[in-house]
């Protein structure tokens, strides 16, 4: 089976907020009492609540206004499976990164190793039980003949869903197109962390945006799936394992501190 | 709009201008942006720099309520530009033969006419008369008898235009339209574009070059407007603006052209041609006044002596707008009987009129508009109001003032899914105490007010008619919460139980009650409650005999014998199978070139023609000046395509005496760039906003002397709506409030709010209403984004969270600096997004346009400190 994936044109996208709205109706998450904060974007961040976000971005100086999105990208080579203890987060066969909520241990691993601070972990209301939240893909829809929610409802084609070779070539072309008025426009996704599943067709270079020029997947992470893990659950592993995620930990906190709201 | 929503796609360059779509009309940037997927490019001409202009190909800055300038502006570029082409190079830029034999532009006009430049009447055109007490509401008024053509029944024209011959307009017919147009605008030069609007001279001419290329034959530009134009006390001379500009461009009735009014809700296009408002009946009749005392008064004032008056010198020779207007045809009787029959049926006919002196009347001189009933309200005229889809608490223009005026309401209805900021009037925030948490005191409020729960669009079905007047037809997909009820529902129960109550009324008041026919029930769903497919059956018309359909308006009669709820919607039914269009969902493009007509998706009024005004967009030939987009196309004695606007022959092919001009709705068959009908003069001129910060109108040149507070004729527009109370309309000053507010929606909240501010979902996305000012006010005003601020003005005032940010641009208008400020207006006090002192429209004033009355919600003067 190919590879599917979504394409996000951010030149197409007038930050309506459909696919935000559309997330939380169909993943059935609820909103939660924000307040404005000098910006139109909202909610701050991405939550347990929220899975999907569209960034607000006026570079300083400038008079532009440009849109960002903020969700899972499905890497190929993912921080969060690599971690993840109990096989929560899987590679599907279609390639993206899926989530068995009910595997989930909610260790929190995912949410620090991730290089594009994605995941989010909350406890449930009522049980207490902690669990890991992110964008699944929509696999309940993808896999039953519809495409995910958020591109469903893009008025203007920013957000497409297909094969990810398909989207590619068609995304070359338009950077191409762009690139005739706009130097700085760019295709992100090809090739980072062996390729992702969510494209971006950039209008400014991806730290404009707030996205890793070159992500990586931290090396304890590497360490934990390959070599602690076929091990088994001993003694030597656990201590290693408690050093490397002090280490993502730290990098990730010094990381997000860098990065703001 | 005259094109409609997908059409939008085959247009080459689309201004978008008092509008900013991609917020307020998300899906219309489906089109926009495959438009420019195709190559077209994007103008977006706004004072702030907005999700539309984050799109545009060119972003154009302009003062807010500056739109005639700068259209003027453009027209002069225009003009100048064919002025110094040859007639051959200039053949090839413009549609000239569009331009003299599908406008006025040839027109010879009355000798006695003098422009606004005549020193004895600065900044007015001929015949102002000053304060009327025919329109007492309005600053002034004029007597348009110099605005004649020169010959009233055939008209004379300039062969020079006709012919395309013309090297100077100094050259042509002294009182040629074309001519007076170029003198009309001869003073708006990029220069004074800029010192007026605040775009800089290099930015506007971009937009010039680029939009002007729209008027090569084969080429189409569109403009899509919103309520940034409409909004005005000129609002309606700003659209006069764009239509000379597209006519200028020959861009009207083409695929991907036209000037595209985004209307603001979903069904806005349906109410209105439903008569929604308060100057017309259904399907655009004229409203009946007070003189009519027949059904033979009213036609003939209605008609008013609008009789055909074909041009001499045109290549067509006729006009069709018999159809709409002649004796023999009585098309205006047919509709109206047809009409009186649906309300009254078997109560009307030929011996009482049909009905007709049941009719409501409105009395010249007295404004029923928005504006005119709260001013009737605060009178203690009108005692009782039932609000229906509206929030006037929040929507209103000096919305504080709407809210203060309702204490005067013996009772109130309103029907809504929520209990909404006018139902709750009664304890609303108090505007006058120093604690901005207390109410009003209630108790002196001696209002009743009844809440009838609504159902929302989903749990009804019926048709809603979009801005590109598809009638769709939708279904109830669930049924409504609780008691809430479809509107139809609640009107049908309301007047059968006021049938009940009036039934041993004799009186002649009780009349139009007892003789109303009202039998809409029929059975399963619909056997309490009235079935909207037995109005929609109503609405488009049937024979009274038997019950069955008509074929279309052409079948309606003058004797009775048949009934149409709505002329212009007869053609949704189709009468050999009983078929309602509006159900059609043929999802295949059958159009030539597959230019996105979708004529099986749906039905359109008027009978089903996608593109109105089409026959402007074929030669006199009837081949496509755009063959890659043709709308429709003669070909073997026939026409293909769209449904043509009249399907008589192609001019060239007809007969003389049957060669039929395109606009058919003109007497004199032609579009008009002269355009005699509007309140304020025949074409635009600049004017300033009721409150603006300038003494002085830059353009006309008349300063600003208002002692009274109402306005000045010729700095302001001599006719816009002002009112007559005391109290109200309170001026703001610039040495008080020096910065100019506008109002505005943001894309996650609808309108008043009501059914988005109690969403947990839209409310998380914009959770209060907020302040939007440009870094150089910011730092003047010593405020920091996110802080809190309060806006005021004369008015009233908000309390609101300022963003701070580069899309607000300072700007130097006449040598002085200017600043905006931007308020959404979607905020009240009632609900789960609210908050005290919060609605935008508490800033705005209770004035309006000169000929719609619609409030200059879009510019006004406040001040902004930091809380």
């Amino acid at each position: 089976m190919s590879d599917i994936a979504i394409l996000y044109d951010a030149s197409k996208c007038t930050a309506c907020r459909g696919c935000q709205v559309a997330c939380k109706q169909w993943n059935d998450l609820s909103g939660d009492v924000t307040t404005n904060r000098g910006t139109y974007e909202n909610p701050p961040d991405l939550s347990a609540n929220t899975w999907l976000k569209i960034k607000f971005i006026e570079p300083e100086g400038e008079l532009r206004w440009l849109f960002g999105r903020r969700s899972c990208m499905h890497c190929t080579e993912a921080a969060c499976v690599e971690v993840c203890p109990t096989g929560a987060l899987y590679h599907h066969e279609l390639g993206f990164v899926a989530y068995d909520k009910s595997k989930c241990s909610g260790c929190g691993y995912c949410v620090e190793a991730c290089p594009f601070d994605v995941p989010r972990s909350s406890s449930g209301a009522i049980t207490g039980i902690r669990h890991a939240n992110k964008c699944t893909l929509c696999q309940d829809r993808i896999t039953n003949d519809q495409i995910p929610a958020c591109v469903k409802s893009c008025p203007t084609g920013a957000l497409k869903y297909g094969d990810r070779s398909d989207l590619l070539a068609e995304a070359k072309t338009r950077v191409s197109q762009l690139k005739e008025t706009n130097s700085k426009a760019n295709l992100y996704g090809e090739n980072q962390l062996g390729g992702l599943h969510v494209l971006y067709i950039l209008e400014d270079s991806p730290d404009v945006y707030g996205l890793p020029e070159d992500p990586k997947v931290p090396a304890t992470a590497t360490v934990w799936q390959n070599i602690i893990q076929p091990v088994g659950w001993g003694l030597a592993g656990f201590a290693v394992l408690g050093l490397g995620l002090n280490y993502i930990i730290a990098q990730r906190k010094i990381k997000m501190k860098s990065e703001g709201e | 709009m005259t094109n409609h929503w997908i059409d939008i796609r085959n247009s080459d360059c689309i201004m978008i201008i008092g509008s900013n779509a991609a917020e307020n009309h998300p899906i219309s940037f489906k089109w926009v942006t495959a438009a420019q997927e195709r190559g077209g490019k994007l103008i977006s001409v706004d004072p702030r720099f907005t999700r539309t202009s984050s799109k545009a190909d060119i972003y154009a800055p302009m003062r807010s309520g500056t739109d005639i300038t700068f259209i003027g502006g453009m027209i002069r570029y225009i003009l100048n530009d064919m002025q110094s082409l040859s007639p051959a190079e200039r053949a090839q830029k413009y549609n000239m033969d569009y331009v003299a034999n599908y406008t006025n532009a040839a027109f010879i006009i009355n000798d006695g006419f003098e422009g606004w430049k005549d020193l004895a009447h600065p900044g007015l055109f001929v015949g102002f008369n000053g304060k009327n007490s025919e329109v007492p509401g309005n600053l002034g008024s004029y007597d348009k008898s110099k605005w004649k053509y020169s010959n009233a029944s055939t008209p004379a024209t300039d062969a020079a235009v006709v012919n395309d011959t013309w090297t100077q307009f100094s050259g042509l017919n002294a009182n040629c339209v074309l001519r007076k147009l170029w003198e009309n605008y001869e003073v708006f030069t990029p220069e004074k574009v800029e010192e007026v609007t605040g775009c800089p001279v290099e930015k506007f001419l971009e937009v010039c070059e680029e939009y002007a290329a729209s008027g090569a034959p084969g080429k189409a530009g569109t403009i899509m407007y919103a309520m940034g134009t409409t909004q005005h006390t000129y609002g309606t001379q700003n659209i006069r603006g764009y239509a000379i500009m597209q006519l200028l461009l020959g861009n009207i009735g083409v695929a991907g052209g036209g000037i595209n009014a985004l209307r603001g809700t979903s069904n806005v296009q349906g109410s209105t041609d439903m008569c929604l408002l308060s100057h017309i009946l259904p399907g655009y009749l004229s409203m009946v006044n007070h003189k009519d005392q027949s059904l033979a008064d009213y036609i003939s004032r209605a008609r008013g002596g609008k009789y055909p008056t074909a041009p001499t010198g045109l290549h067509g020779d006729t006009s069709a707008s018999w159809w709409w207007l002649s004796d023999e045809a009585q098309n205006y009787k047919k509709y109206l009987v047809s009409l009186l029959k649906a309300w009254y049926m078997d109560n009307a006919n030929e011996a009482n009129d049909f009905g007709f002196n049941w009719l409501p009347k409105v009395t010249s001189g007295h404004d029923y508009t928005h504006i005119g009933t709260f001013e009737s309200i605060a009178d203690g005229i009108i005692k009782g109001m039932m609000v229906w889809g509206q929030n006037p608490a929040v929507g209103g223009p000096d919305s504080e003032g709407e809210r203060h005026s309702m204490d005067n309401l013996e009772w109130l209805m309103v029907a809504d899914l929520f209990e909404t900021e006018t139902a709750a009037f009664w304890k609303r925030p108090d505007p006058e105490s120093a604690d901005e948490t207390s109410r009003v005191d209630s108790s002196k409020i001696k209002t009743e007010v009844f809440l009838l729960p609504a159902a929302c669009s989903y749990e009804k079905q019926g048709s809603i008619s979009n801005s590109g007047r598809w009638a769709q037809w939708r279904y109830k997909a669930v049924d409504p919460i609780g008691e809430a009820k479809a509107d139809l529902a609640i009107i049908d129960e309301l007047m059968l139980k006021l049938k009940e109550k009036y039934a041993d009324d004799n009186s002649i008041q009780a009349e139009p009650i007892n003789n109303l026919y009202w039998d809409y029930r029929t059975s399963g769903e619909y056997a309490h409650e009235a079935d909207p497919n037995v109005v929609a059956k109503e609405i488009h018309g049937y024979n009274v005999a038997d019950g069955s359909l008509v074929k279309n308006f052409v079948s309606l009669q003058t004797d009775g014998s048949t009934c149409c709820g709505n002329w212009l919607y007869s053609g949704m039914f189709d009468n050999s199978d009983g078929r309602n269009k509006a159900k059609d969902r043929n999802p295949v493009d059958t159009s030539l070139n597959q230019i996105g007509l979708y004529s099986g998706w749906t039905w359109c009024w008027p009978i089903n023609r996608r593109i109105i005004y089409n026959r402007a967009s074929v030669d006199f030939d009837g081949q496509p000046f755009d063959s890659e987009h043709p709308v429709i196309q003669r070909s073997n004695g026939a026409w293909l395509g769209d449904v043509p606007d009249g399907g008589w022959a192609a001019i060239n092919e007809a007969g003389f005496g049957s060669k039929y001009l395109p606009f058919i709705m003109h007497p004199e068959g032609v579009a008009h760039i002269w355009g005699p009908g509007r309140a304020e003069g025949p074409f635009p001129v600049a004017y300033e906003p009721w409150e603006s910060p300038l003494e002085e109108n830059l353009v006309t040149g008349v300063v600003n002397s208002d002692a009274a507070g109402k306005g000045t004729p010729g700095f302001n527009n001599p006719c816009c709506y002002v009112g007559n109370l005391e109290g109200w309309n309170k001026k703001g000053t610039p040495d008080e409030y020096p910065y100019i507010g506008m109002t505005y929606r943001v894309a996650e909240h609808w309108q008043a709010g009501q059914m988005t501010r109690n969403h947990p979902w839209l409310a998380e996305l914009q959770p209060e209403v907020f302040a939007e000012i440009g870094p150089d006010l910011a730092a003047d005003k010593g405020i920091d984004n996110g802080d809190k601020v309060k806006i005021s003005t004369a008015r009233g005032f908000v309390n609101a969270v300022a963003i701070v940010t580069n899309r607000m641009q300072r700007m130097t208008i006449g040598g002085k600096t200017v600043d905006h400020v931007g308020v959404p207006w979607h905020w009240g006090f009632m609900g789960r997004s609210s908050a005290f002192h919060s609605s935008g429209n508490i800033l705005t004033p209770h004035v309006g346009d000169a000929n719609t009355t619609i409030p200059e919600y879009k510019t006004f003067l406040c001040d902004i400190t930091k809380v």
